[in-house]
């Protein structure tokens, strides 16, 4: 019933528009900011202002929290949106927004969605005044025992994916090589100093079975994109990007209680965009596979069905996800490579993909015209799916 | 005791009123895990209800402390001053034999041979007058 629901959806709306800020260090700028630039940016390829807007869609800023954000910026972009709220799905907020979005405008409730992400993760240290961290409820039982922060949450997951598959550091780095390589052809992207898998096991450990480039930047910046009706946005400016598929799944709620590590929400949720879109992982012309860490594209090319189960650590060898590869992935360059926004810019990239054209050409999938993004957050424990294309009939 | 060890300056819990009795059972050298009642599920973190059930009939059950490792890491970076001397150290996933996993680490033996599968026994380490922590060690 509820993927008979959702099939309705298919094919009805679509990104109209999307901005994106600098990335990388950007001292003195608050996430505010950071939010402002990317909408206007939004909104000016779409060839829309700030009135047509009538839902918002923010992420509170973990490093710069303030209450009710998304009327914070609604207030401050001049917008008074009859649908607006704050979602928190942590890295897989930007893809779950793009599913809210379209949910709120089948059910009445506005006919243009601003989504948008920006944090100020690099350079917080410069603004005072600021909240530390968010509380993730299970700290009482891990700081005390030197558990700290995402890098180590993932560690534990690419241990048991190294006992389980025999899966090795070599082939996590195969994953941060692919990822620079398109990163280099990338003029936005933070990193343009290509590596080698030896680069990467001359890194340092930072939890180990973790190096030091098996971890994603930490950067400042910002990404929006627009929601509205397909035959709104054939109206507007540019070539859109129909949703044709969408889903999401929390599977558990940390590792103590996770029944596997090595599967996460990936599985389901793709599967519920794959169902409703109607396609299968051989119909995807390239992925934006969330990258906080390598272990995580792993896992998830494995959850969305583009190698079985195990076989992740292979199915990343020997350019198989690089241009010109069997699947490109993280054409941009991902969170490892590119600029660490949670996620914002993979929906933004993909959408490029889909226009063709805008991106440099040696970084542009030929002939686009399916994509698939993942969000995952919460240290595995949030995950959305979306999958977009250029026609509405894919 | 020398000035330095007199003060224990790696993070303590905040001992919420649901995860008392847990802390208790630490500090008395017998570890007290919730099982619950309606579907006999042991289960880590404490809660006032279960996780997979949402039964709230719970009881605190001690254990007898022998588990595996399920999954084991090594903090080479550190993120907090009071950690400076003690990297690399290992964080273990521990499966208590009775059914719950718990966050821990696994010492006696250096981080490098600590295995996921690896049968590991508790030791308590009285961290503070207050505060006992639950680790592991190599099986004898």
């Amino acid at each position: 019933m509820a993927v008979q629901q959702q099939t309705s959806l298919r094919g009805r709306y679509a990104i109209a528009g999307i901005g994106e800020t600098e990335l990388g260090k950007l001292p003195g700028r608050s996430t505010l900011s950071l939010h402002l630039e990317a909408m206007k940016s939004a909104l000016a390829d779409a060839g829309l202002t700030n009135q047509d807007v009538d839902g918002l869609l923010t992420n509170q800023p973990m490093h710069d929290p303030m209450r009710c954000y998304a009327a914070q910026v609604a207030h401050a972009a001049g917008i008074t949106p009859t649908y607006a709220t704050d979602l928190a799905m942590g890295g897989a907020t930007p893809v779950a927004m793009a599913q809210h979005a379209a949910m709120a405008i089948s059910a009445g409730l506005c006919k243009t969605v601003m989504c948008v992400h920006a944090r100020n993760q690099a350079s917080k240290h410069l603004l005072p005044h600021r909240a530390d961290e968010v509380r993730n409820g299970t700290e009482d039982f891990k700081q005390p025992y030197g558990l700290l922060g995402a890098i180590a949450e993932h560690a534990f997951l690419a241990s048991r994916h190294m006992y389980e598959f025999g899966t090795t550091s070599e082939q996590l780095g195969a994953v941060a090589v692919a990822f620079r390589k398109h990163a280099c052809a990338n003029a936005s992207a933070t990193m343009h100093k290509p590596i080698t898998i030896e680069d990467h096991q001359n890194s340092r450990w930072i939890v180990e079975p973790l190096r030091l480039l098996d971890c994603a930047l930490v950067s400042d910046g910002g990404g929006a994109f627009i929601v509205t009706s397909a035959e709104r946005a054939r109206d507007l400016a540019q070539r859109p990007a129909y949703i044709l598929g969408m889903g999401s799944h929390v599977p558990m709620s940390n590792h103590a209680e996770a029944e596997t590590l090595t599967t996460l929400g990936g599985k389901r949720s793709s599967q519920m965009a794959y169902d409703m879109a109607g396609l299968s992982p051989k119909d995807m012309d390239f992925a934006e596979i969330y990258d906080c860490f390598t272990i995580t594209v792993v896992i998830t090319l494995e959850d969305y069905g583009f190698c079985p189960k195990g076989e992740g650590g292979r199915g990343v060898q020997d350019g198989r996800i690089e241009m010109g590869g069997e699947l490109p992935v993280n054409t941009h360059g991902g969170l490892l490579s590119q600029a660490h926004i949670e996620g914002m810019l993979h929906v933004t990239e993909a959408v490029k993909q889909l226009r063709g054209g805008v991106v440099e050409p040696e970084r542009q999938v030929p002939g686009a015209r399916v994509g698939i993004v993942s969000g995952h957050g919460a240290d595995g424990n949030t995950h959305a799916s979306l999958i977009l294309s250029n026609e509405v009939a894919a | 005791m020398a000035p330095e060890t007199a003060v224990y300056g790696k993070p303590l819990p905040h001992i919420d009123p649901d995860a008392q009795p847990y802390w208790t059972s630490l500090k008395e050298h017998q570890m007290r895990v919730q099982q619950c009642q309606a579907c006999q599920r042991f289960f880590f973190p404490p809660s006032d209800y279960c996780p997979r059930c949402l039964s709230g009939e719970l009881e605190w059950q001690p254990v007898i402390g022998h588990g595996s490792v399920y999954a084991a890491i090594t903090m080479h970076h550190v993120y907090r001053p009071a950690y400076k001397e003690g990297v690399p150290y290992n964080i273990s996933l521990v499966d208590l034999d009775e059914g719950a996993r718990l966050w821990t680490n696994v010492v006696g033996c250096p981080p490098s041979e600590v295995r996921c599968g690896m049968r590991v026994e508790l030791v308590y380490e009285d961290v503070t007058p207050e505060i006992t922590l639950a680790k592991f060690r190599p099986s004898v």
